[in-house]
Formats: C-alpha cells, sequence, structure tokens
C-alpha cells in the first residue's frame, strides 16, 4: 500500500484547485451546527416516548443525544455526496478519467481512528445509560442485578418507598395483571400509583408476548415458564395504553390495555376495593395462588370457573386447545 | 488443477443430457416437465406414507391431515422433483461405476432456444440466467404481498382482509423477502461473474451450484403452498412456541426456510471453492474484484450460520410432527433456545442480504467515477470485517427478551463496532468519488441511491444498538423502517444496479434507458416517502404485524401506504421495460458500454460456452483507471507454456 500512498500523496498536492476540504467543512458547519441546535432544543422535549416515567425520560434522553450524534455524521456524508455530484460530475464530452488516488494512510487513518471513537463514546453513553436507570425500562430476565431504592415488602402502602410488584400475564389474546401485595388480586386494567417504584413480572401462559406501556418506556418479553422483570417509576398521571409487541397469532393486532396512573392513595383506595370485591366474589379463591411463572396445563378447569363467576380475566382465562386458536 | 473442458471441442453433443436421437425412451427426458410428475407423485407418495405413519395423532381437528404427511409430503415431492430434473443420474452412475453422461454443457448460453434454462444444467451462465429470472419472480410475489399489506394499513381497523389473512401476508411477504432474496445478488451475478471476474472457465461444483437454483424452486412453491393452508401466523421469524401452535402452513414455512438453507449452503461452499482454486494465473488475492470478496465473505457466512437455520428449522419441524419439545417450556424444552438459533443465523444473514450490495455497488462507483477503487484494502477489510463481527451481535434482536441481560452492554459494543467496518464501505466511496469524473448512468444513479439509503439504515441502526433507545424502537415499525432501509434500499437498489449494469453482458441486449430513469427516480423518491415515515410511527407506537393501530396514526399510514402503491407501479415499470426490452425492443448491446476495465466485459456478449479460449494470464487490476500507461487487464491469449511456468509460479499455484 505504500506506493500506492506516495502516489495519492503525489497526486493531491500536484492539482492545488479550490480547497474542497475547507470548502465542505465551512459548510458542513452551517449545516450541522444548526441542526444540532434544533435537534436540543425544539424537538428534544417533544421526542418519543415522553416523559411519564423516569424510564420513559432516560429514553428519550438517550434518544436525542443519539440524534445529536447521528446529526452531524449524516449531514457530513450527503453533504460530501451533494458536493461530489456537483463539483466533480464528468463535464459533456469529457471523457477521461479521474486521478489514479489508490489510498491515502493519513486519510483512512482518521476516519478508522474517527469512527472507533464514536463506536466507543456510544458504548459507554449506552452503557452508562442502561445501568443508571436500573436496566432503563427493559426486560431484566429472573434475576436482575440492580440495587433499587424501593422496598420489598408483603403489604404496599403509600409513601413509604414500598416497591410496588405487579405481575403482568400475556396470553393469547389479553394481559391481566395480578397485584400481589393486594391479595394477589387480579385486574384487567394496569392501574399504577404515581411516584413509586414499580416492579414488573412479566411472563406468559401460552406464546411469547411483550409487553409495552408505550408512554412508560417499558418493553418486557413474555415468555411461558419466564418470570422477566423491569422496573419503572411513574412521574405523571393520565392515561395510557398497553400493546403487545411481539406477534402472538392472529388477534395480536387487537391485544391493547388501557392503564391509568393515579395518586398512590387512589391507588390503595381503587386495589383494596378490587381486593375485596374479588374475595366477595369468591376470585381470589379460585385464582391459582401467586407465583412468578404458571403451567397452563392447570389453567383451562380455573379458567372455566372463573368465567362461571365474573368473566374477569380478559382472554376469558381459557388456555385454547393448541391447534384451535378460537376467535374471541 | 484440472479442467476438464477442453477449449476445442470438434463436435459439441447433442440437446439433453446423453440422448440418443433415434432411440426412442420409455421415461421423459429430464427436465422441468419431468420434474413436476416427479414432484406430484413425491408428494403424494409421501402424503400416503405420513398417514400411515402419523395417522394416529393428528393434531387439528381443523383438517383431516396431519402434519407427518405434510412434511413427508414436501419431502418426498422435492425428491422427486430433483430426480425427474435428473439431478441423481449422474450421481447414480457414478455409484454404478460407470462414466457420467457427456453434458452438453459447453454450449451454454448459446445453445438455441430457451429449453436450457428448463433443465438441470451444468453451466454457470445458464444457472445465473436462471436465478435472474426466478429471483425476479419471488421478489414480484413477495413485492404483492406487500401491497396487500399495504392495502389493510390504510385503515386503523380491519377492513379488507381479516387477522389471519393479515399475518399470512406478513409472513409470505417477510418470508418471501428475507429468504429467498438472500440468493438475489449471489444468485443471478454471482453465478454468471464470479467465474468471469477471476478468469475461470467453470465453477467448482457445477452439479451442486446448479442444485442450489433447483432447490429454490421447491422452495419457492412450497412457502406459498403455506397459503392453501391458511398461512402461517408467525411472520417470517417462526418464533416458537407460536409456530407449534400453529397450522399446517408453519409446516410449509419451516420446510421451505430449510430447504432454501440448503440451497444458500450448496451455493456458499461452490463459490468459496471456486474463488480459491479456480482463479487465473495472476489473479492475485490484491487483485480480485470487490464483487468476488463480498461473494467470497457471504459464502462463507452462507456455510457456517445457516445449518443452524436449518437445524432449527428441522427441531421445529420435529417439535410439529413427532411431537417433541424442544421449544415448549412447559415440557422442558425452551422458547428462547428458537429465539437463540433462529438469530445466530439471522444476523449473519441480514449480512448475507447486505455484503453482496456492497460489492456490486463497489464495482459500479470505481467504473462510474473513472478512478481506482480508494483504499482497496480497507474495503476488503469491511468485508471480512463485518462478516466476522456479524457471528457476534445476534442477542441485540432479543435484548428485551430477558434472555442474559448482564450480556447487554457486550452486545451493545459489539453491535456498534460492527458500523466501523460498515463505515470503511462509506469511507471507500467518498474516497473514490473525491476528484472524480463522475458519469450518471443508470447503474450508477442506483449506485448514489444505495449510499443514500444505506446511510439512513445504518445510523438507525445505531439507534437500535443503543439498549435503552430500543427499549421503544424494539420490535416498532422503527425496526420495519431500518431494516427496509437496508435491505430493500440497499440490497434491492444495489440488484437493480447489477441488472442495469451487467444486463447487457449477460444477454447481449440492454434495457430501455428512458424507462430506465423514470424506474430509478420513482423507485428512489417513492422508497423513501414509503419508508421513512415509518420511522416516525415506530417512534410514535405502532407495533410490527399489527392489523390495528392507533387512530392518531392514521394520517401517516395512508401517506405510507400511497407511497407504497406508487413503489408498486415504479417497479412495474421497470417489469414493463424489461420484458419489453428483452422480448420486443431487444437494442443489441454487445461491446463494452461502460468502458469497463473489469474482465467480464473484456470478453464477447453473451460470453463463449466455456468463457475464455484459453485460461487468460492476469496481468493488472481491474480498477486502474486514470493510470496513464496501464496494462490490459489479462492476457487472453497467453503463449503457449507460459501457465503452469512463469506465472503460475508468482501466484503459487499451478495450472493446468
Amino acid at each position: 500500500m505504500s506506493s500506492d500512498d506516495t502516489a495519492a500523496a503525489a497526486g493531491a498536492d500536484a492539482s492545488p484547485g479550490p480547497r474542497h476540504g475547507r470548502r465542505l467543512f465551512t459548510i458542513w458547519l452551517v449545516l450541522a451546527v444548526p441542526a444540532v441546535l434544533v435537534i436540543w432544543f425544539a424537538w428534544y422535549p417533544h421526542m418519543p416516548p415522553g416523559r411519564m416515567s423516569d424510564s420513559a425520560r432516560h429514553q428519550q434522553f438517550d434518544i436525542a443525544v443519539l440524534a445529536v450524534s447521528a446529526a452531524p455524521v449524516i449531514i457530513a456524508v450527503l453533504l460530501y455526496f451533494i458536493y461530489a455530484i456537483v463539483v466533480w460530475r464528468a463535464r459533456p464530452g469529457d471523457e477521461g478519467d479521474g486521478p489514479a488516488i489508490y489510498g491515502n494512510t493519513k486519510v483512512q487513518a482518521t476516519w478508522i481512528i474517527g469512527t472507533t471513537m464514536i463506536v466507543l463514546w456510544l458504548f459507554v453513553f449506552g452503557t452508562v445509560e442502561l445501568v443508571v436507570p436500573a436496566g432503563a425500562g427493559a426486560g431484566e430476565g429472573p434475576s436482575p442485578i440492580w440495587n433499587l431504592t424501593g422496598k420489598h415488602t408483603a403489604a404496599w402502602s403509600p409513601g413509604a418507598n414500598d416497591m410496588l410488584q405487579i405481575q403482568v400475564i400475556g396470553q393469547q389474546w389479553a394481559f391481566t395483571y395480578r397485584y400481589p401485595q393486594f391479595g394477589g388480586m387480579e385486574s384487567t386494567v394496569l392501574d399504577l400509583p404515581a411516584n413509586t417504584p414499580i416492579e414488573f413480572h412479566v411472563t406468559s401462559l401460552d406464546v411469547i408476548h411483550s409487553f409495552w406501556p408505550y408512554v412508560l418506556g417499558v418493553k418486557a418479553d413474555a415468555n411461558p415458564q419466564v418470570d422477566n422483570v423491569a422496573y419503572t417509576t411513574v412521574q405523571a398521571r393520565g392515561g395510557f395504553k398497553v400493546r403487545c409487541n411481539e406477534l402472538c397469532g392472529i388477534w395480536h393486532g387487537a391485544m391493547t390495555t388501557d392503564g391509568t396512573v393515579l395518586p398512590p392513595a387512589a391507588f390503595q383506595a381503587w386495589a383494596a376495593g378490587v381486593q375485596a370485591q374479588e374475595r366477595s366474589l369468591g376470585v381470589l379463591a379460585v385464582l391459582p395462588p401467586y407465583a412468578l411463572t404458571y403451567d397452563p396445563t392447570v389453567i383451562p378447569q380455573l379458567g372455566k370457573s372463573i368465567i362461571a363467576i365474573d368473566g374477569i380475566t380478559g382472554g376469558a382465562g381459557y388456555y385454547y386447545n393448541s391447534s384451535d386458536p378460537v376467535t374471541p | 488443477m484440472a479442467i476438464e473442458i477442453q477449449p476445442e471441442r470438434a463436435q459439441p453433443a447433442g440437446r439433453g443430457p446423453g440422448i440418443a436421437a433415434a432411440k426412442r425412451r420409455w421415461r421423459p427426458r429430464p427436465g422441468v416437465p419431468a420434474g413436476l410428475i416427479g414432484a406430484v407423485a413425491g408428494y403424494f407418495l409421501g402424503h400416503w406414507l405420513g398417514n400411515l405413519l402419523g395417522g394416529g395423532y393428528d393434531r387439528s381437528s381443523l383438517a383431516d391431515t396431519n402434519d407427518v404427511a405434510i412434511v413427508l409430503g414436501y419431502a418426498f415431492g422435492v425428491l422427486g422433483w430433483l430426480a425427474g430434473l435428473g439431478v441423481f443420474n449422474d450421481l447414480f452412475l457414478m455409484m454404478a461405476g460407470k462414466p457420467a453422461r457427456e453434458e452438453p454443457r459447453l454450449l451454454g448460453t448459446q445453445e438455441p432456444g430457451l429449453a436450457k434454462y428448463f433443465r438441470y444444467t451444468l453451466d454457470h451462465k445458464v444457472v445465473g440466467i436462471q436465478y435472474l429470472y426466478g429471483m425476479i419472480a419471488y421478489f414480484l410475489t413477495g413485492g404483492l404481498f406487500a401491497m396487500a399489506i399495504r392495502s389493510e394499513l390504510l385503515s386503523p381497523s380491519y377492513h379488507l382482509i381479516g387477522p389471519n389473512q393479515y399475518l399470512m401476508v406478513v409472513g409470505e411477504h417477510g418470508t418471501m423477502m428475507m429468504m429467498m432474496m438472500s440468493s438475489v445478488i449471489l444468485g443471478p451475478f454471482g453465478q454468471y461473474f464470479g467465474p468471469l471476474l477471476i478468469g475461470s472457465k467453470r465453477v467448482a461444483f457445477p452439479r451442486l451450484e446448479a442444485l442450489g437454483f433447483w432447490l429454490t424452486v421447491p422452495a419457492y412453491v412450497i412457502l406459498l403452498s403455506a397459503v392453501l393452508m391458511g398461512g402461517f401466523s408467525t411472520g417470517w421469524t417462526g418464533y416458537e412456541p407460536l409456530a407449534t401452535q400453529s397450522t399446517q402452513g408453519e409446516d410449509a414455512y419451516f420446510f421451505a426456510f430449510g430447504l432454501m438453507g440448503i440451497s444458500m449452503i450448496l451455493a456458499g461452499f461452490n463459490m468459496i471453492v471456486t474463488v480459491i482454486n479456480y482463479r487465473a494465473p495472476g489473479m492475485r488475492w490484491s487483485r480480485l474484484p470487490m464483487f468476488v470478496w463480498s461473494m467470497f465473505t457471504v459464502s462463507f457466512l452462507q456455510v457456517l450460520s445457516v445449518p443452524v437455520l436449518v437445524g432449527a428449522c428441522y427441531m421445529a419441524l420435529e417439535d410439529r410432527t413427532f411431537q417433541t419439545a424442544f421449544f415448549t417450556n412447559q415440557l422442558g424444552g425452551s422458547s428462547f433456545l428458537y429465539e437463540d438459533l433462529f438469530w445466530f443465523f439471522g444476523h449473519p444473514e441480514v449480512y448475507i442480504l447486505a455484503l453482496p450490495g456492497f460489492g456490486v455497488i463497489s464495482e459500479i462507483i470505481a467504473v462510474f467515477c473513472r478512478k481506482p477503487l480508494f483504499g482497496y484494502k480497507v474495503s476488503v477489510a469491511g468485508m471480512l470485517g463485518v462478516g466476522t463481527a456479524s457471528f457476534f451481535v445476534w442477542q441485540h434482536h432479543l435484548f428485551d427478551s430477558g434472555i442474559n441481560p448482564d450480556m447487554r452492554p457486550l452486545f451493545m459494543l459489539t453491535t456498534e463496532i460492527i458500523s466501523i467496518p460498515t463505515g470503511f464501505i462509506f469511507l471507500v466511496a467518498m474516497g473514490t468519488f473525491w476528484k472524480a469524473k463522475i458519469r450518471f448512468s443508470i447503474p450508477m444513479l442506483f449506485a448514489l441511491a444505495f449510499y443514500f439509503n444505506f446511510l439512513l439504515g445504518g445510523i438507525s441502526g445505531v439507534f437500535l444498538s443503543d439498549v435503552p433507545a430500543d427499549t421503544t424502537e424494539h420490535g416498532s415499525f422503527f425496526v420495519m423502517a431500518h431494516f427496509h432501509y437496508t435491505i430493500m434500499g440497499g440490497l434491492i437498489f444495489a440488484f437493480f444496479a447489477g441488472i442495469y449494469y451487467w444486463l447487457p453482458k449477460m444477454t447481449g441486449i440492454k434495457l430501455n434507458e428512458r424507462l430506465g430513469k423514470i424506474h430509478f427516480w420513482t423507485m428512489f423518491i417513492f422508497f423513501n416517502s414509503t419508508f421513512l415515515p415509518l420511522f416516525g410511527l415506530g417512534m410514535l407506537g405502532m407495533p410490527r404485524r399489527v392489523f390495528e393501530y392507533a387512530r392518531n396514526l392514521e394520517t401517516l399510514n395512508d401517506w405510507v401506504s400511497i407511497s407504497a402503491f406508487c413503489l408498486g407501479v415504479s417497479i412495474l415499470i421497470f417489469v414493463i421495460n424489461f420484458v419489453m426490452s428483452m422480448t420486443f425492443w431487444r437494442e443489441p448491446e454487445v461491446g463494452n458500454p461502460w468502458r469497463t476495465r473489469s474482465l467480464e466485459w473484456q470478453l464477447p456478449a453473451p460470453p463463449p460456452p466455456d468463457n475464455f479460449r484459453r485460461v487468460p494470464v492476469i496481468l493488472a487490476g481491474s480498477y486502474d483507471y486514470g493510470v496513464p500507461d496501464a496494462l490490459p487487464v489479462a492476457d487472453f491469449n497467453p503463449p503457449p507454456g507460459v501457465i503452469g511456468t512463469a506465472y503460475a509460479s508468482a501466484s503459487g499455484r499451478a495450472e493446468g
């Protein structure tokens, strides 16, 4: 390569012409700086997934930082190509060849070092952003390693910094939610207290689903026989939608749940109310004992008895015969 | 090395393998008709056998058939098809100790008529043309399914096709594109130009090569046959345990994917051995065209990663037929196992799709910039680096799955590292464009669009590699947009660049230029208009593979759908151009219209049956544009005796 390089260097020296490099750099600066400013100050506050929870906030920050890092690169490459198309196009009638530049060690080394630095920066940034918000809302598997501020308690009370445990059960084609700190009661809507550390335990009864309350910035796959944990703390009150994010059969597209974030006291009242109602209806007695995973082969019997009482579980509580996906 | 073709053969053999003209034979001549008979007979034989074996355990109450019968039907059908094509004839002859039949291979593409394209033939150029037409057909089929998807998504609730049909269409589109299109460049251009570019008269294993093509046909038919059984509900990834639960269409999916996997492995082996052993004297590794490098790298990816897929498909079929439980969690299996196996194949597969595009485009930019490829060694390093690193990133598809969450920083790092060798491709392009004399032919326009699309696709990949950002983007339309930008915007644009660039060489006919330009501009504009908004849709919370979505996303979705229909029209313009140019207009182009240095363009169009009259001696690299007194790329008529002595020893090999 050394001979190529000297040829290239000689070629570069021999043709003075306009200083393309400086020109490109100037145009790039003029474009990139405003782009970065616009992204950071105008776009970032509105970027998905919003700021409803701490994990969503971190993801928004991440996406904005990545956008700010990516925009100058995109602008540089596109600018270069457009510049080349305009300046270095063959003029009509010009059948000649370009200069025989085989390479340039300096350019190549700069490029390699530059891209490596960018990659290392992205890696360090991404790792910090994964570790600091305790997994950033992603599924953490059965045994997360994070040290969390919330206390694990058998009963949850507002304002005591207790971790609220919620089990998300996916089945074709609904999510149901069990609250072990409220007697293991099961709900078809996901109500959450604001400003409380929440621990989702995501599992499935049949196929792989994925629990995705979009504005909360949480996403965790639901595998049968697997307990997948994800954390978040919701900071704003309001409604949100949960969607299934992993193809799970024909009604995957319609597998949604509504959720609401309530003030902690209101949440406690709601949860205790549901618990009392389910106890009085006998639902709690027939629900399987709370566990991190369930064997669905025992569900059909349980499910049928639940339907008889109340129709409380979203997927009718019934584990379908595997070859016979029933249209709900 | 023994090249078994004699350059001057006095009498080319007649048509069809081993046909004695006078003698009537009781069995049909090997070819597609006989293959069809074999396939149908084989299917019914296998189906009958399957009912005999597995009739006791019907899995479905909806149909009076069981999975064993379907799978055995497919298996015997494929064997019957291959037998009818005559794939096994030589094998049995050689096993019986007789010499293989003389093939009329030397006539190759110069045999008159179209019959040669419907036979199991050993000429790599015929196989290349077979692949070309096959791939266009598969691509158009997949594209029609895409039109159906976008029609359904015109409205946020389901209105046109029901949820079951929607999943069927999504699965067929995805699988057709990801599985069949993995050979879209390796097939037509790799098989056709691989040997030409390295100065070889043949490929190493012509029988394997032809078998590779003829397996894509049953794979295609079997994949489509899922439609008759209600489709499969898993999309192109076939995740377990949904796949075990699904109806018989899933058997078609696994069988077809496995079959295509075997085709890819065979093509890979053939390409590796050909490139290593069949280079002409003087075709050093440092002179190897980038396209050959890309074929070489992709072949390694295929040979190393696809067996994992074939294994996974086989295990899944066993789960469905023999009632094993590899992937059933409740019975000791693991749904994670399937995800791991699939993506261990699936991520290299993404580069099996992308790298050939890099190769084609690298060839094209050097020609139309009239400059040597900048940083040839960096370019090669980029190819090999992407290929190697692609084996270490598959877990990024599973960031939210709960598999080994503590390993996520590592996979984040490996994923981001892959952008370094990918960046080399851009460095090479930008260096080549520096002070170039760019000529905007249609292939060059597609190449420029390739860089634009691949840039957006690649940068969006960085967003996906970051675990926290990925938590929002994972499994959403953002991912969908990302891989359409890299695969359709990369691979398919490169494929079209290759068609416009190489078709004159393959057929001696060029496509209409005006229609070609219309095709390019409409395709480029509507491709971006279709897929750019999808990034936004994903960020706004639209998951993949849904027939219902939030009402506030309807405007964007309608925009995307209408753009997609326009994109379909653009492809239609190409089809019209292709059909009209090839059948009616037939504008000849026999010379070297692009003034290319590389080896294949120094041959007549289409190239003679044995490619080179004598094995050429390569004298210079094919990218030496702008070098005042560059040597011609090869000496096509080297003095007798030179091969095997002076030149051959220089490259360290003997040539015979």
